[in-house]
């Protein structure tokens, strides 16, 4: 027995002595000669599900169309397309575990945000060490503010999928029961306040849906606390530090806790599990009154036939404001309405069998052509300003995110420890909306916070 | 001391099989734990490409953690009320009602309390989603209160009670087969004596049916400190209300990527668990 023993001890050792975080690249040129090759193209994105018009555009357009062309050259191309239909937090961790265990598909559309993280892990590379030559027409077409969202730390990591930026939604229908007019536009906090007293004499209604709460993910802190913020007049991440317990965090909180604890909000929707579908169909079902989205509310949720909570009647039920300041000029940059925006990037898997030609078949998802047909009639901010100049001006939610959101929005800063700072803001809202005090709350959070980036990092 | 007469290579032999799974998907992914966990290993992000070793940082780290504490002490809570009382319990009650009805009746409940434990937790979850969640869920109308959120307001009675439906069958059947062990002719004295059914459970049968009470006991402890099915069910919140430890190392290391904090929580679940199975093999052996 004593040898058996020895024998599994040596075996566990061995096993163990494998190191942890490895990452290995390779030959960018490798099978770029390839007859036959297979790549797959990774989304948060399923055909019938979430983000339909995506996985249709992938499904049945760009597969077919792709291999098609390929054909033409002689080589045998097999496109997969690996679909996934859920919770964002979900889906970065497992691409997460994908790429860390050198799995993954060839091609990943991830959330720009989690750029730095990946890529101070090694589990994505620069694009031209992954592929080499990224030479390509389409740069010249992709707005430098835009492309930003592709990279990290001064290099370029991915392709970006277009941008979007943030507004207050809400349903004209109820403001004419509650005698507000359907040009609505608050110019501060208290004008928000104020017509969410109105709407609560509308019965069944729930008035304001400000994200709170960690169930709701990033979801959270991009359509609540970073425009709130930004209102303040007081980014995030600001002189190179994060925001500890500040004055204007505070009256973030304060928000918060007028809002649910004042009865204008629905505090139980923040923390159920999937209340962030909900307060989509509960929007449909005509019973929020004002919502703070991005665009893709518009485009992907109560969008009439593809939406994951239709509104027959959205274009007419369905109006937008800028997103105020706290008062007129207490903006970030003195400005009176606010926006933040964000979008999804492409990256090459860097363990890709492939690299030369899942970089052409990046570019053809880029191409003018593909990405005008991945709108399939409707308008949306593209990465490409030809077809943004073709698109946008038959919508006219979209044309005022391109006109009047985008000159006054700001970005998320790019930095690894973000992530972690978002968790620590979402964990402070879920305290305000269950009811504690924002000063106890906003001392917690700095606790949080120095715990997480070092006490160096906070201001 | 051969008594098979295999001869100790051909034992060798025969067990290294075994041996082998065992190490692979036993041995070594607990050592594996335990590497991890002195490190600040993380999903992503500098430590993830390059881990220092933090030595126990980790380990004093999760002690002095709010949100492991209030976790042990849910988890706590969850075996205490869902196993070892709730399951324990209402196990025991099934068998011994059980032994005196008609056989139709008693196969119809063992084949429903079975039915509750054989289903996939995923399964088992979805329905119970429907039942509990708000606006449409059946309890919600049964009890004519729709806008309750059964999940959100009371996350940890509602975990309690679904753990009670799921996993009292195993109990049942432990207790059944274990009554089956205890002399008729003592109940039949119990009887003549005029004992009520009290008195009888505890003067009669609890001394025959003592090991089994602390074996079924240890097992379903274990079982529920480690299970991760209020995961599907809440995701521990709202607001880690109903964050027990399996849901709470499951967030730490996949959501918010600290897998060596995480793996050093796992370690101190083990060492509980190791702890609760000693308690109970003394007890054990006390008896013996």
């Amino acid at each position: 027995m004593g040898r058996t023993k020895a024998f599994g001890l040596l075996v566990v050792c061995g096993l163990l002595a494998g190191c942890l975080g490895q990452t290995q690249t390779g030959d960018q040129a490798r099978n770029a000669d390839a007859k036959e090759i297979t790549l797959t193209i990774v989304a948060n994105a399923a055909v019938g599900g979430k983000n339909a018009r995506g996985a249709n555009w992938i499904q049945n357009w760009v597969i077919p169309k792709f291999t098609e062309m390929q054909k033409a050259k002689g080589v045998t191309a097999t496109i997969k397309f690996e679909q996934n239909g859920t919770g964002d937090e979900d889906f970065k961790t497992k691409v997460a575990l994908d790429l860390k265990t050198g799995g993954g598909g060839d091609i990943v559309e991830i959330d720009g945000i989690w750029l730095g993280e990946f890529a101070q892990a090694g589990q994505i590379k620069p694009l031209d060490e992954v592929v080499g030559d990224t030479g390509w027409d389409g740069w010249n077409q992709i707005p430098k503010a835009v492309q930003g969202l592709g990279e990290f730390d001064g290099k370029r990591y991915g392709v970006p999928m277009g941008t979007d930026g943030r507004v207050l939604f809400f349903n004209k229908k109820l403001f004419a029961q509650a005698g507000l007019p359907a040009d609505w536009q608050p110019r501060s906090w208290q004008d928000v306040l104020d017509a969410g007293a109105k709407l609560k004499g509308v019965p069944g209604v729930t008035p304001i849906q400000l994200n709170g709460g960690s169930a709701m993910g990033e979801a959270t802190t991009m359509q609540g606390v970073l425009p709130a913020l930004v209102g303040t007049g007081k980014p995030i991440y600001d002189n190179g530090k994060w925001q500890g317990d500040s004055a204007q965090l505070k009256d973030v909180l304060g928000l918060y806790q007028k809002i649910y604890g004042g009865g204008l909000g629905d505090p139980v929707l923040q923390q159920e599990a999937n209340g962030r579908q909900r307060s989509f169909t509960l929007f449909s079902e005509n019973r929020i009154g004002i919502l703070l989205e991005s665009d893709y509310f518009w485009r992907s949720v109560v969008e009439p036939k593809n939406g994951v909570a239709k509104m027959a009647d959205r274009d007419a039920a369905v109006g937008w404001a800028l997103v105020p300041a706290q008062r007129p000029k207490a903006g970030v940059g003195g400005q009176d309405f606010v926006s933040m925006s964000g979008g999804g990037v492409r990256v090459i898997n860097p363990n890709t069998q492939y690299p030369r030609q899942a970089w052409e078949f990046m570019q053809f998802l880029n191409s003018a052509e593909a990405v005008k047909e991945s709108l399939a009639g409707t308008a949306q901010l593209t990465q490409r300003q030809d077809v943004n100049d073709q698109v946008l001006g038959g919508d006219p939610m979209l044309s005022f995110i391109a006109e009047e959101v985008l000159p006054i929005t700001r970005y998320r800063p790019g930095l690894a420890d973000y992530p972690k700072v978002s968790a620590a803001l979402q964990q402070a809202t879920a305290d305000v909306v269950s009811g504690r005090s924002p000063d106890d709350v906003a001392k917690a959070y700095r606790e949080a916070l120095v715990k997480a980036v070092g006490e160096q990092n906070v201001g | 001391m051969d008594s098979s007469g295999l001869g100790v290579r051909r034992a060798v032999g025969f067990v290294a099989p075994a041996l082998v799974l065992i190490g692979i998907f036993l041995v070594f992914p607990a050592l594996w734990t335990l590497y991890i966990g002195i490190t600040n290993y993380q999903l992503t992000g500098p430590a993830a490409a390059n881990p220092q070793v933090v030595g126990l940082d980790n380990v004093i780290e999760a002690v002095r953690d709010p949100l492991f504490t209030n976790s042990v002490w849910l988890t706590a809570l969850f075996v205490l009320f869902s196993a070892v009382i709730g399951q324990n319990v209402l196990g025991f009650v099934l068998a011994w009602l059980l032994r005196s009805v008609s056989p139709w009746l008693r196969r119809t409940t063992e084949g429903l309390v079975l039915l509750s434990w054989i289903l996939p937790s995923t399964v088992v979850a979805f329905l119970w989603f429907a039942v509990l969640s708000r606006d449409t869920g059946t309890l919600g109308l049964l009890l004519g209160s729709p806008e309750t959120s059964w999940l959100v307001q009371y996350p940890m009675t509602s975990l309690i009670i679904f753990n009670v439906w799921r996993g009292t069958a195993f109990s049942m059947l432990l207790y059944t087969s274990a009554l089956a062990a205890v002399p008729p002719s003592q109940l039949e004295t119990a009887r003549l004596m005029g004992a009520s059914g009290w008195q009888t459970v505890r003067d009669v049968v609890f001394p025959h049916i003592r090991g089994h009470v602390l074996t079924n006991t240890l097992l379903i402890s274990l079982w529920t400190a480690n299970d991760f099915t209020p995961f599907l069910l809440t995701s521990g919140g709202p607001n880690h209300q109903s964050e027990v430890l399996p849901v709470l190392i499951y967030r730490q290391a996949l959501e918010g990527g600290q897998l060596g904090y995480a793996s050093a929580m796992s370690m101190l679940l083990l060492v509980g668990n190791l702890a609760i199975a000693l308690v109970y093999l003394r007890l054990l052996r006390r008896r013996a």
